[in-house]
This record gives C-alpha cells, structure tokens and sequence, in this order.
C-alpha cells in the first residue's frame, strides 16, 4: 500500500490554539479554496445560545455563505464540519461524533451526516468548533491543520492516491513522526466514485492501535464526498496535541463521569442479552428486520426472504474480528465500528491486497445484500469495501441498484442499454462491476451514479420508460435514496422518511416497531406527536456530537416499566447531565426539544429558501406506501385483503387484484395525507408544511432574512 | 503471577488496609482511594474487593493503557490513558476504581503494603498460573 506523492504549501495561516472552555474553542477555521484565504472567524453567543454546534452551527454557517440559487458545485457551496459541545468528551458512550452539512448534488438543499471517526474532536482540540470549506481548488488539494504546532496549510497534492485506504495510509505515514503522533491524527477523505457520481461519501478515520492502521467510518448520504471532489479535495488531516480525559475542558467533569459509569455498566451487563453490539454491531438488526417483514428484498417489493440467515447477525459475528474495543471514539464501550480483517478483494485495482473492511453496517448488508437479492457475504464485503474506498455511500448505491434491477427485469433495461451487464436480482458480479464502472466514471455507472432521481427522468426519456412505474418504485424523496427499510405497513414511519429536512434517512425517525408492531401510535394525533418529538430527540445529537446508538440500543432492564419506555427516560436524563456537566448551563429534558427545534426549522426554512421544503416535497414514492405490482400484493395477499375488508368494508372475493391494488393505494394516499395534516399542525407550520411566523418567533430565529423567506409563502 | 488474597475468616473489618493502600498511592486518607474495600453487607462474611489481575480490562482499554506487566500484573499507563473509565466499568470484580479528583482510574498493583498492616493477617500475597492472553496480546503477536 505504498504511495508516492508530494506535497507542496500553497497558503499557510498561523495560529494560537487557544484553550478549549467548557466544550468550545469559541473560533471556527475559514478556508476558502479559490483564493486560498484562511482564517480563524470568532463563535458568538448567539451561535452557542441558539446553534449549539455540530448539525447546528453547520447549517448556520452555510445560510450565511450561500445565495437563494446556489447550488451544490457552486464556488459559494460549502463543506462544514463540525462536532459540537460534547464531542470528545470521553467518558459517555458515542461522544465523539462530527456532523457535516453542505448542498447535496443528489437534493440541491442541505444535506446533514452524523460520522463516527475522530476528526470532529480533534479539530475542536486543535483549536476549532468548526471547519468550514468554502471555493474550488484549481488543483487537487489537502488542507493540513496542524493543532499541535497551531498551523493550517492548503497544500498541492501531486501523486497523491485518491481512494480513501490509500490517501488514509499515505497521509499518516507521510506525516506521524512517530507511533504516538498517529493516534491522534485523522484523515477525511472521498475516493475516485465521488468524482463520477452523485453519491459520494466522505471517510472519517481514527487509528487503531491495536490494527496499527486507520479505520474508517463514513459520512454517507447525500453526496458530501462529491462536493468534496468537486472542490478538488483529496484530502483534510487533522495532528492534534495529545487527547486527555479533560481535553473538552467540562464545567463538572464528575457529573460527566458518573452517567459514563452508569452507561457502562449497563453495556457490560446487559448488551449480551440485548442486542449484542459489542459482539455484532448493527448488523443484528438483519434478522429482526426479517422476521418482521421490514426487511427490504428485490427494491423494497418484499420484506423477508428465505436466504436472509445466509447474511444475518450469526454470520458476521463470526466474521468480525471478537474481543476488541471497536469504538469509533475513546470510551465507546457500546463498540458497534466491526471489522472483518484480512479480507482479500478479489475484483478491480485493489485485487489481491489483504485489507480491513470496516463494516459491513446493517444498512449496508440491506442495502447491496438483500434489497439486490444478493445474499452472498463475501460480495457484501467486496462492494462494502470499494464503497468505502472509492468514497461512495454504500446506502445510496443499494437502494439505486436495486432500483436498476427492478427495472432491468421490468424490461426498461437489457443488456444493450447497460453495456452489457446483466443486472437482475442477485447478480453480484453485475453490481460490482457497476460500482467499478462509477469509479473510472464509464458506462452505466455514470448513468447509475446519478441516483434514481435523475435515472428515473433518464430512463423515460431515453428508454421510454413508464414515467408513473419508475415513479412508484425508484425509493427516492427530495433526491435522496432511501435508507434501508420497509415502511408499508406503518404510516407513522412512511412520515418518519417523507416528512423530514433532509429526505428519507432513517436517522430523523425510527418508528417502525411503536407503530406496527406495539401499536403505540393509534391515532393521527399520537403519529404526528412521535413525529415532533422523535425526529427532534434524534436532531439534538447531532447538535451536541453524539451517537444516536447507546440512546436506545442498550437500555436499562427497568425501562420497560418507566411511563414512556420508547424515550429511555433514564438516558435522556444522562444527556442532560452531560449536557449541564459540559456547559455549565443548567438543563431539563424539554430544554434539549427546543433546542433540536430552533436548529430544524432553521433548517426547513433554508430548504425553501433553496426551492424546497414545501408540501410537494415531502410526497414520497408509492412503493414506500403500499404495494404497487401485481406480484407485491399477491405475495401478502392475506395482510391486504384483511385490510380492504376491515378498514373498507370491501369484500376482495369479488375483486381483481388491479383493482384492489387502487382500492388500496386510494386509502393509503390519503391517509398519508392526514398524516401531513396532523404532523405539520403539531409542528407549528402551516398547511404548506411552512414554519408560521409565530413558530419562528417562539423558537427565537425570527431574523430578518428567515422571516422574508418564510412571508414569500404565507 | 502474583495476587492479593483475603481471608474472610479473619479479617475484623478495621478497615486498616484501606487507609494504607489510599496513604500509600495518594498519600490521603480518603479511602475512596482505596484500591482494595472491605464491604459489610450486614449478613454473612465481610468481603474484599480488589484486582484479581484477570486482564479483562486490557481488551476494552481503547488506548492500549492497560498492560500486563513481566510479573504478570496489570498497570496502567497514565500517559496513555485518556479517562474513558470503560474499564472501571467493565471490571467483572468492579475493582478498577474511579475518583472525581483523578482523571485516570486506578487499582491494586500488588504492593504488598495492606498485607503487611493488616492485623488480622487476612491480607496475603499468593502465587497463581498465568491467565491465557488477552485477545489485545494476542493481536501484538499477529501484528507485531
Ligand atoms: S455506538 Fe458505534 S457508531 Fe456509535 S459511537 Fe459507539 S462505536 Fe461509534
Ligand atoms: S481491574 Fe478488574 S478487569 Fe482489570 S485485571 Fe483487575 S480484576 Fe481484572
Ligand atoms: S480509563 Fe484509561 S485505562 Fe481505563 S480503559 Fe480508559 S483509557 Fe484505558
């Protein structure tokens, strides 16, 4: 894995890196790539006050950057990265998490992704509460921040390897001295498919000390790793003075360590019988996911599958390395970043090399496994790893591909037309090579690697192709593949993905299982409750540089008796102890809602600024509603005749299934139109799905420049 | 491999080790500090809780802080450690210790000084098989 390449400075900016007080540093790095500026800009107390940080002061910074028509590969479109107050505290479970924000080329509004890997920390120890990366490069670039001499530097990067397992290796053996200067170093970069598609990736490493190499976790949806590259970036390093378990300077370190030392406990003894994190990561959900029928098959048509053992929580725990402290950041015991070390690749430029594949996620085993019908392991990894390394979001490429076959045995694709691959249902080799193809930007993957959106108008224009078909089953909203799981029988969930800011990704909302499966959430009201406190809970981790995971992935043995056991009261009461030990600023529960509820009508009011953001937009495609094929319904023919006959009173004996399917799909849409109703009322926006003027001023972000956005559309 | 021992049939319940052991390692009386405890539960024995060098905590140590040293005892590299406490609580014997006035948990090296003060020579110092290594030693070795 070696490399030559050179590196030379073109822009140096010196700094102090001031002492970090209570969770900020108080300065954010500017550096803007056309002109080669960098500069140190100051955070001010309204920023901490309403911003908080991370998702937060990401999206801040860039309403304040971008024009109302900017677009993702605009010069003005920016990278931030951010981590927040609580990032790199080290006592908590899943305190170490970087969250990015930029204008997605897959949605043309901003995109928001909570990474593991220990960038955003170290950042903020090197002296900043947020990069922010403005410009174009003319020439591939790495931008060096250097905490431990208090130096930043845009450097020329002439030779340097692309992919993310090279540019990762090369930069830390290029610039560690030695063994110790490695563990707190950290490389972000993309790879060759962020520059082909639309669905790059960005990769966060941290060190494994144990591996003695870097590991790396992904920011993945919405295309950040293709803004990178646009910008010609190859790479972002982080050297940052040695990390103590002090470093976020907290107002009350012990109020801190004792929740870490609740939750630890709990890890240790309960994460056996729960889900086993620490043994299999997410990829215990697989069989869950299955067992339920929510388990996304051949695009979403299905929600199980007779194969699904074959890729399930028992096979890769037995694949992942046992036995190791795999956290993404110091002190997650929670331990969920697996690896399968010592893989071969057996296809493509890397063929041969023995590698680490991080991962596979449950999202990914979904995503290019089952939603493909591919349910081989070993081409889960394959594709597993060349996501990764060539810098492409392992969940956008499988909902996508999945969608290419669909339509492939639809008959709206044949050999001719994708050059030659035959992508059906579970033709692993075909998806491979479709992902190479998006690397070297060739063939089909060029068409494939613009996202399903833009294949949908590609294939009815070009091919022909049935514009309501490729409508109802490419699983996209806002431009956005969906993530990984099916949501038919639970229009709370249908809302969790259509009603959220930054299109349908699970992280907003989980509400499969209070819904479907526990029968929590009866009425429209009980929905659009869920609807406002969920995806506002999930919103505030990102403010603060958290985990989602050990909120609700572990959970202590008497949860089930608390008066609302789908909150984990006990854990949010750990979070606002940190949050108080951190800050210094006293807390309650509702406080942390307000918070995530500034920062995400900030967030639906700079969608509209950008075009989106209104009603239309929050419409999703039918296969995520109900089934749209013949085949579909006759595969659960029982569940949804039992349906038209209880909730319509119809009698199915009489009927074909084309005209239960409308009967069906009539019922459906409606009703996910009441849920529209119901949820943007709660919400405090009017039927348009715009925040109110009296929500804005309520949430105290009823500045100028939002409230005349929002008045355009009153 | 050498470990601390307790005699439950002899120990007072004086409570001296602990003062010696927080006096020797931090030079206090607060025996929060204390690397070995005696717990009264009220019924039955007194008990001792104190490092039996399993070295499980070795294998949740995110840094590589933890060590098990030539004779077999498991310390702790403070210039490594960065605080998490995963291994305070992790400890099967929850005898890794944490006090708000460190940033660094601690625990029983086997010095010897309790054994010696005891009064009741419930405290002794015995000589057991070495454990099977860690999954970390093990990954020493692979990676080199
Ligand atoms: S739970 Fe997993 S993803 Fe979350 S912080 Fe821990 S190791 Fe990282
Ligand atoms: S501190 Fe606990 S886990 Fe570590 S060696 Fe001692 S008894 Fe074992
Ligand atoms: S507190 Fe220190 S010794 Fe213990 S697990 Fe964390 S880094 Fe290792």
């Amino acid at each position: 894995m070696t490399a030559q390449g050179s590196r030379r400075v073109l822009a140096e900016f010196a700094y102090e890196v001031p002492p970090v007080e209570r969770g900020y540093t108080n300065q954010t790095l500017y550096v803007n790539l056309s002109d080669n500026t960098i500069t140190a800009k100051p955070v001010t107390e309204e920023m901490k006050e309403k911003f908080i940080g991370g998702r937060g002061f990401g999206l801040w910074l860039l309403w304040h950057a971008v024009k109302d028509d900017t677009k993702w590969n605009d010069p003005e479109n920016e990278i931030i990265i951010s981590s927040g107050p609580c990032g790199g505290i080290t006592q908590y479970p899943g305190s170490g998490k970087s969250l990015v924000v930029t204008i997605s080329p897959l949605t043309d509004i901003p995109i928001d992704s909570n990474v593991g890997g220990h960038f955003g920390p170290l950042l903020k120890f090197s002296g900043w509460d947020a990069l922010e990366i403005q410009g174009k490069a003319e020439k591939d670039v790495i931008v060096v921040i250097d905490g431990q001499n208090g130096r930043v530097t845009i450097e020329e990067a002439d030779g340097v390897p692309v992919d993310s397992h090279l540019v990762g290796h090369w930069l830390i053996e290029e610039m560690a001295e030695k063994e110790e200067d490695r563990y707190f170093m950290s490389v972000v970069a993309a790879g060759s498919g962020a520059e082909h598609t639309r669905i790059g990736c960005l990769n966060f490493s941290f060190y494994d000390r144990r591996r003695k190499a870097p590991r790396f976790k992904q920011a993945g949806r919405g295309g950040i790793g293709t803004v990178f590259r646009d910008k010609r970036i190859k790479a972002i390093v982080v050297k940052s003075p040695p990390v103590r378990g002090d470093s976020n300077r907290p107002a009350d370190p012990e109020r801190i360590a004792r929740a870490g030392l609740r939750l630890h406990k709990e890890i240790h003894d309960y994460d056996d019988q729960q889900n086993r994190m620490r043994k299999r990561g997410t990829p215990y959900l697989v069989q869950i996911m299955d067992d339920y029928d929510l388990l996304p098959v051949h695009n979403f048509k299905f929600g199980s599958h007779p194969d699904t053992p074959k890729i399930n929580g028992d096979v890769w725990e037995g694949r992942f390395s046992q036995g190791l402290p795999d956290g993404c950041w110091y002190g997650c015991t929670m331990s969920c970043s697996h690896a399968v070390d010592h893989y071969t690749v057996r296809t493509g430029p890397y063929k041969g090399q023995k590698v680490i594949v991080d991962g596979p996620e449950y999202e990914t085993i979904a995503g290019v496994g089952s939603n493909c019908g591919i349910f081989d392991p070993d081409a889960i990894l394959e594709i597993n790893f060349y996501c990764d390394t060539y810098g492409i979001d392992t969940i956008s490429f499988g909902t996508l591909t999945a969608f290419v076959m669909e339509c492939y045995e639809a008959g709206i694709l044949d050999k001719e037309k994708t050059g030659g691959l035959e992508l059906r249902f579970g033709n692993a080799d075909a998806a491979i090579e479709l992902l190479h193809q998006m690397a070297r930007g060739e063939g089909f993957g060029k068409i494939a690697g613009q996202g399903v959106r833009r294949m949908k108008e590609y294939f009815v224009k070009e091919f022909g192709a049935d514009p309501q078909f490729v409508q109802d089953i490419g699983m996209e909203a806002k431009g956005l593949e969906y993530s990984e799981y099916v949501c038919k029988e639970s229009l709370a969930q249908q809302g969790g993905y259509g009603l959220t800011n930054k299109g349908p990704q699970h992280d907003e909302a989980w509400l499969i299982f209070m819904d479907m499966v526990s029968n929590l959430l009866p009425t429209f009201e009980d929905k659009a409750e869920a609807l406002h406190y969920f995806p506002m809970w999930r919103t505030w981790f990102g403010l603060c540089g958290f985990c989602k995971l050990p909120w609700n992935d572990i959970v202590p043995p008497d949860n089930a008796m608390t008066d609302e056991p789908a909150k984990i009261p006990a854990h949010v009461q750990n979070y606002v102890e940190i949050f108080s030990g951190v800050t210094g600023k006293e807390v309650t529960a509702d406080d942390l809602i307000t918070m995530s509820e500034r920062v995400y009508n900030f967030q639906r009011v700079f969608n509209i600024r950008l075009g989106k953001g209104l009603r239309e937009h929050d419409a999703v495609p039918y296969r995520s509603m109900g089934p749209v094929t013949v085949e579909e319904y006759e595969s659960r023919a029982e569940r949804y005749d039992k349906q038209l006959r209880e909730l319509l009173g119809l009698d199915p004996e009489k009927m074909t299934t084309e005209e239960k399917l409308a009967a069906l799909r009539k019922y459906r849409e409606e009703q996910y139109e009441k849920l529209i109703d119901a949820v943007y009322a709660r919400r405090g926006w009017t039927k348009d799905g715009v925040p109110t003027l009296e929500t804005l001023k309520r949430l105290g972000i009823d500045y100028p420049d939002v409230v005349e956005v929002v008045k355009r559309h009153l | 491999m050498k470990v601390l021992a307790f005699d439950q049939e002899r120990c007072v319940g004086c409570h001296i080790c602990e003062e010696v052991c927080s006096d020797t390692w931090f030079k206090t009386t607060d025996v929060e500090k204390s690397s070995i405890r005696i717990l009264d539960e009220g019924t039955g024995p007194l008990k001792a809780v104190f490092c039996v060098q399993c070295g499980e905590c070795i294998d949740v140590c995110p840094t590589k802080a933890l060590y098990r040293d030539r004779k077999g005892i498991v310390r702790l590299k403070k210039k490594l450690c960065v605080g998490c406490l995963s291994c305070v609580g992790f400890c099967p014997y929850e005898a890794m210790f944490y006090h708000p006035d460190h940033l660094e948990p601690f625990k029983c090296i086997v010095c010897g000084q309790c054994v010696k003060e005891c009064p009741a020579e419930a405290l002794s110092i015995v000589e057991e098989a070495a454990p099977a290594p860690t999954v970390t030693e093990q990954w020493e070795t692979v990676v080199g």
